[in-house]
């Protein structure tokens, strides 16, 4: 490499980096993802046998369901989040972390705890009952704690960094973690009625009506936007590149991509209350953002992709970087469907409509979760000072038989929720509704039978993961005929 | 003109100070002088370092 060029100090005095640490948030990614991944599917097969909800309270899909979109986001998705981005902030910087090891294992412990607290509240109906921010008060004062510091220990390695420039992906880091708190702190300004003579589990929001509406979905999307959507793009700008070998495809357009998300992001929460009493202008305002969105989800998604540009045969000989790259390709699909979900009169069809959880799935399961598998990929190796994975076939079977369960939930959900709103709004040539609500209920079983077999594909790819992932760390190595050899490309490396 | 006008005014026209800065943030970022800079922000992630390279097909 021409790194050569960079000059600053030299490659002799490298910092210690606390990699003892990051794997503890692997292991423990790697843990609540099968967990919220399981959780999911069984509220999926809920849905279509709906004896399965076992006609107990503690298993109802009112109380699994947060249970399910808490671990996925917050506990898979924020452990692999914590634990890639001090990994990243490590080696860009050429610093070890800011307040190290003892801040770090508070950090991973106090989150862990968050997670258990609020997951247990969830099963015996402790909940505030914003999607999304389900936790009450205690667990999220707790949250707030353990946040700042992981801001005080990820910006703190930032400002004691030895490197003169700050890496791109540490941009989008820094975004997710201020965003969020900003967001945490705005949308759960709750009052306990403890302080009146209430229970100590309960809290009522000070904003109220539609302000609250408006708040709840200001943080909603925004956790969409910093969380779900900065942060993983700050691992896609470290391991795309590091994983293909080469730089990314344009740095200029990397700066464009971050300013311009941190621009219009902010401002499109409105289009998740189309047609309710929210003001119009703020609708439209909502909208018109979603819309302009397209461009800086667009460009960093071709950043992404055409960081191959040149190397597209490394695709056919190592299924990591294939995650990697399907998963920005995911990306661009649910970033093109998005604004046009938000868009009013779709809305007026997709929204309420089960369009909705398919489109988030096609973001949660393809973009976060398969950039997450490639990025556990890469770190695996690299945390237990390993030659490679245990196995790259086994990482291509995971990689086929997640696909083809995405495919399949995404799938069903277009059909079943544009059937379903359609059915809502048909009309007799009297005026009269022309199917009752049961009726959509029934059309829609089989198309839940389909989602959740490919939430089961999904979890079975998972588990192949955690095998391979677990014999890697344990130093086996599989012998097995490597990918791709009978290909030209292949044997020209 | 207090005070208070000027702040009232410069408050209503955030869409154009907002439009300002991101052309600002544009022109940094396609401003020739910067392009070498960019591509040697770009590599820094390859220097090479103990430890963090793996878990790719060919060793």
């Amino acid at each position: 490499m021409s790194s050569a060029s960079l000059a600053s100090s030299a490659a002799s005095d490298t910092p210690t980096y606390y990699d003892d640490l990051i794997k503890k948030f692997v292991i423990a990614a790697a843990f609540w993802g099968l967990a919220g991944f399981l959780a999911g599917d069984l509220i999926a097969w809920q849905l279509a046998f709906p004896v399965l909800n076992l006609d107990l309270e503690w298993t109802t899909f009112g109380r699994l369901r947060p249970l399910h979109t808490s671990a996925v986001i917050f506990a898979f998705g924020g452990n692999i989040l914590i634990g890639s981005s001090l990994y990243v902030v490590q080696r860009t910087c050429r610093a070890s972390l800011f307040g190290g090891a003892g801040l770090g294992n508070f950090i991973f412990w106090g989150y862990q705890l968050f997670i258990v607290l609020a997951a247990t509240g969830y099963l015996l109906g402790i909940t505030q009952g914003k999607e999304y921010a389900e936790p009450e008060w205690y667990v999220d004062l707790w949250l707030t704690v353990i946040w700042v510091l992981y801001l005080v220990q990820f910006g703190g390695t930032i400002v004691k960094r030895s490197e003169p420039h700050i890496y791109v992906a540490n941009w989008f880091f820094l975004a997710f973690i201020i965003t969020v708190a900003m967001l945490h702190l705005g949308n759960n300004a709750t009052v306990p009625t403890l302080f009146f003579g209430g229970e100590f589990t309960k809290s009522y929001i000070v904003w109220a009506g539609v302000q609250d509406a408006m708040t709840q979905w200001w943080y909603g999307h925004n956790a969409v936007g910093f969380f779900l959507t900065a942060g993983f793009l700050g691992m896609m700008y470290y391991f795309v590149p590091k994983q293909a070998e080469r730089p990314v495809y344009s740095y200029r357009l990397s700066v464009i991509h971050f300013w311009a998300l941190t621009f219009l992001y902010i401002w499109a929460g409105p289009h998740h209350l189309h047609y309710t009493a929210l003001p119009d202008w703020v609708q439209t305002l909502g909208m018109t953002f979603s819309v302009m969105l397209w461009m800086p989800s667009w460009g960093g998604m071709i950043n992404g992709v055409m960081t191959l540009s040149g190397a597209w045969h490394k695709l056919r000989t190592d299924p990591v970087l294939r995650f990697m790259v399907a998963s920005v390709g995911f990306y661009g699909m649910s970033t093109f469907e998005g604004p046009l979900m938000s868009v009013k009169a779709v809305n007026s069809l997709s929204h309420y409509t089960d369009w909705t959880v398919g489109h988030v799935h096609a973001g949660a399961l393809g973009w976060n979760a398969l950039i997450s598998f490639g990025v556990m990929y890469f770190l695996v190796p690299v945390l237990w000072n390993r030659e490679r994975l245990y196995s790259l076939r086994l990482v291509n079977t995971h990689f086929w038989v997640s696909t083809i369960g995405i495919v399949l939930y995404i799938a069903s959900m277009w059909v079943s929720g544009i059937m379903q709103g359609l059915m809502w709004r048909t009309y007799d040539s009297l005026g009269f509704l022309q199917y009752s609500f049961i009726e959509t209920v029934e059309a829609m079983h089989p198309y839940y039978i389909i989602r959740a077999t490919g939430g089961l594909l999904f979890i079975i790819g998972a588990v192949i993961m955690i095998y391979n992932l677990w014999r890697t760390a344990r130093g086996d190595i599989r012998d097995e005929a490597p990918i791709g050899l009978d290909t030209q490309s292949a044997a020209a490396e | 003109m207090d005070l208070m006008t000027i702040t009232e005014l410069a408050r209503s026209a955030w869409v154009v100070w907002l439009t300002l800065i991101f052309a600002s943030i544009l022109f940094w970022a396609f401003r020739p002088k910067n392009k070498k800079r960019w591509e040697d922000d770009a590599m820094m992630i390859f220097k090479n370092d103990k430890g963090d390279k793996g878990g790719h097909a060919h060793g």
